[in-house]
């Protein structure tokens, strides 16, 4: 009785002390200067310019006149 | 690719806070939070002005230089974004910005602050575009739809204009020679001359540009 006490101390002693080898990280090691966060698309990656950055920036240039009231008017 | 900036013509600006509730129903902003804003300058005496003011989208961002974890960016484009979920809301930036840029939503009881909210010059964030997930943290992604910021878009009297910076120096330039008023400020020609018109460095009138220094002698180093 008294060896399988001993032994099931043991085996708990074991586990514990394993459980420590599975333990991640928890402190977060920041590159001073650098961006830390997610990657993040661009905004012709999507539809509907699927990669098409000259379309996007057609698009966009267009729009800007649209703010241009002296062409926009006449 | 562009550099995007924005542009408030203090002449048409009529302080209607068209751009401040745009902004606020396009990302369904919480309240107490504004990402844009309107400045009123000498308020009710002649001479009053007003300025519609968000985050600039400095070149040299004083915001992402004292975040202590880093979580801003800059896009191809020249806008300045941030990661929300790295953002632990410790107010640096906003300290740093000169222009009261960065907002805290109120996250619980007693003033506890959330993470920093925006402008994101309608970019959206570090999500898939146009997702679920990147319009409940940072609003929507106009750019992605090929659509400038919703603020510069609807401003009524096109006192706010917003994109790629050279277009809109270019808009404000006719603008204002159209006018006839405003081309007597100081820096007009660095800022908007262009070269042989007049007001441009060299034309008749205005100050040659100047020469650039002369190289160093010796090849001593910097």
């Amino acid at each position: 009785m008294t060896k399988k006490a001993i032994a099931i101390v043991a085996a708990a002693l074991v586990a514990v002390a394993l459980a420590g080898c599975g333990e991640r990280p928890q402190v977060v090691n920041y590159k001073q200067g650098r961006y830390q966060g997610k990657p993040d698309q661009k905004a012709y990656d999507t539809a509907p310019w699927n990669g098409n950055q000259r379309d996007w920036e057609l698009a966009l240039a267009n729009r800007n006149q649209s703010q241009n009231e002296y062409k926009r008017i006449r | 690719m562009a550099r995007m900036k924005f542009l408030c013509d203090a002449e048409r600006c009529i302080e209607c806070n068209g751009c401040v509730t745009a902004c606020k129903q396009e990302h369904e902003i919480p309240w107490g939070v504004n990402r844009r804003r309107v400045v009123t300058i000498n308020d009710g005496v002649p001479g009053e002005r007003s300025i519609s003011v968000a985050c600039m989208h400095c070149s040299d961002a004083p915001c992402a230089a004292v975040c202590p974890v880093d979580c801003f960016y800059r896009t191809d484009d020249g806008v300045v974004l941030h990661d929300k979920d790295l953002c632990i809301g410790c107010g640096y930036c906003f300290y740093a910005c000169p222009f009261g840029a960065p907002q805290f939503p109120q996250a619980g009881a007693f003033g506890v602050r959330g993470k920093m909210d925006k402008c994101t010059f309608c970019a959206g964030g570090p999500e898939a575009n146009n997702s679920e997930a990147e319009f409940r943290k940072y609003g929507r992604n106009r750019l992605a739809e090929g659509k400038l910021p919703v603020c510069a878009e609807m401003c009524s009297t096109k006192a706010l204009i917003g994109g790629d910076g050279d277009v809109l120096a270019e808009i404000y330039r006719q603008r204002v020679t159209t006018r006839g008023k405003g081309a007597e400020v100081w820096g007009w020609a660095t800022a908007y001359g262009k070269p042989g018109a007049s007001g441009a460095p060299g034309a008749p009138g205005m100050p040659a540009p100047a020469a650039p220094p002369a190289p160093p002698v010796g090849g001593a180093k910097s």
